[in-house]
């Protein structure tokens, strides 16, 4: 791999940008490797990258249907936090948001990562109180999080209106600070740049099919649109798509996958600071440095894998936007998208074991995974690699559907995140 | 937006209905007797086809009455919508499944 450098880009300018190598190869699959993970998403990719940077596992495969980060990761709104609530939650995620803050350098390769704050608006009573009892749970867990007046919510955010006639005015709001966004695409990227450097074979259009096993009942390998390839570990990390595979594998899981839609505005000068989110009228709103407004509406009530929602959907999320922003009530939206996201019935992912020996998940994301990325990756990997789960995903076991330790933070945050 | 033929009022716009989730689930008739994977079972484990799918709807701004629907999740098109404690029709020879 060939690092990018001022050096290196002073060089290639000089010459016309013709130099440039590609990020990653294009291999044919091997028979076997050590390790198959099923799914090109940030999160796969992250998990190959790990396996090989982090535990020296490099004799893996990144098995994707599609194209890498074709799929939820680049449709997501690209928000980043780690204010959650539970114990369980905030060591996953504010795992993630240490590795978010030297991503860059990490990986050598710009993910755009810009801490400019997630404002959460509080519009009633219940919100301030649950708000703040966010903050305090927060702080005990070492996780940045403050509480604003509406005058001070304004302040960090001037486009917001503090007007107390419209139907949800701001009663305050809860900032972290070291939130913001990243560029979701450059993660995929950056991570199969680094996979692919240190020896991962990234194999894409190319569809799992079945599971083989031993006669002992363990992983042997998958069956692929590409043939037969043997491993002993096979990670599923296939999003909205992992019961479908799963069902291939003879498995069910507590899954429902559901559209959930985002869309953008069309470009315009810098307006907008940082990133607001507001659940109980449902807006998720931050601007994108190529200057579109990102908008993020919530999923439809059934099942479907049609990759589109309902108009209502998007109006209603529009609706509270313009209510909260007046100025821009007459931006014109550009597109809009939906990716199929699994939802668990506790809202939290499910990292670690399957009944069957040798093949591991990692799903259940729902409508929040685009910010877990490099830890989730990060324990995945550790699970992989080690046969057991790392202690921070130890709670997101399969199995506690079964025991009923479930971490609800549909319940904490009264809406699916 | 999904128009759904309520089996009592007629075709109405999806705002005016509530989806239930999957249908044909049945409660255990004999609780004392499950084991926990039983439960968890019933509980939380869904089948989340790619394909036709039974589902409950409650038509909460109209008659207030459950009903079912047959949808294809590939596509969203409503195959069918039939009483609550009816079985299921059978499939009809178009449907996509996977």
């Amino acid at each position: 791999m060939r690092r990018f450098s001022l050096a290196s880009l002073l060089k290639e300018a000089a010459s016309g940008h013709q130099g440039w190598e590609r990020q990653w190869r294009n291999p044919e699959p091997k028979k076997a490797y050590d390790v198959i993970i099923v799914g090109g998403g940030g999160h796969g990719l992250a998990t190959a990258y790990y396996l090989a940077s982090v535990h020296g596992v490099t004799n893996v495969a990144v098995i994707e249907k599609g194209w890498i980060g074709g799929g939820n990761t680049g449709r997501n709104t690209t928000i980043v936090r780690s204010n959650y609530l539970f114990d369980e939650s905030a060591g996953l995620y504010e795992h993630a948001m240490k590795l978010w803050e030297g991503l860059s350098q990490e990986l050598n390769y710009n993910v755009m990562f810009s801490q400019r704050g997630v404002l959460m608006l509080a519009h009633n009573h219940h919100d301030v109180i649950s708000f703040k009892r966010h903050v305090y749970a927060n702080r005990l867990n070492g996780i940045d999080n403050e509480w604003l007046t509406p005058e001070e919510c304004k302040e960090f955010c001037p486009p917001l209106t503090l007007d107390p006639s419209i139907r949800y005015p701001v009663w305050g709001g809860a900032l972290q600070r070291r939130g913001g966004t990243a560029r979701h695409d450059a993660v995929a990227w950056g991570y199969a740049r680094g996979a692919d450097a240190r020896g991962v074979d990234i194999i894409q259009n190319c569809e799992v099919t079945g599971l083989r096993r031993h006669a002992d009942g363990s992983v042997c390998g998958v069956e692929t649109s590409r043939g037969f390839i043997g491993a002993n570990r096979v990670g599923v990390v296939a999003a909205g798509h992992t019961s479908v595979v799963m069902d291939r594998f003879g498995l069910r899981m507590p899954l429902e996958s559901f559209p959930l839609q985002a869309l953008v505005s069309e470009p315009v000068k810098p307006v907008f600071p940082c990133v607001v989110m507001s659940n109980a009228v449902h807006a998720y709103i931050s601007q994108s440095d190529k200057g579109e407004l990102v908008i993020g509406a919530g999923t439809d009530q059934y099942v479907s894998y049609s990759q589109q929602g309902g108009i209502q959907i998007v109006n209603h999320t529009l609706d509270a936007i313009c209510e909260l922003f007046p100025q821009f009530t007459r931006m014109r939206m550009l597109r809009s998208w939906g990716g199929i996201v699994d939802v668990t019935p506790d809202r939290s992912p499910i990292i670690g074991k399957t009944p069957i020996p040798g093949l591991f998940v990692n799903c259940g994301w729902g409508t929040g995974g685009f910010k877990a990325t490099p830890g989730s990756g990060h324990v995945f990997a550790h699970t992989l690699a080690t046969g057991e789960p790392h202690e921070i995903n130890a709670p997101f076991s399969l199995d506690r559907f079964r025991t009923g330790n479930l971490i609800d933070e549909a319940a904490a945050a009264a809406v699916a995140h | 937006m999904l128009l759904i033929r309520c089996p009592y009022c007629g075709d109405r716009p999806e705002v005016e209905f509530h989806c239930g989730g999957e249908a044909h689930i049945a409660r255990p008739g004999a609780p004392a007797e499950m084991d926990d994977k039983a439960w968890a079972e019933f509980l939380y484990y869904r089948t989340n086809p790619k394909g036709i799918q039974a589902e409950r709807w409650l038509h909460g701004h109209g008659c207030g009455r459950w009903f079912n629907v047959r949808r294809d999740t590939i596509t969203d098109r409503i195959e069918a919508t039939y009483e609550m404690g009816t079985p299921a029709p059978e499939a009809s020879s178009e449907t996509t499944s996977v």
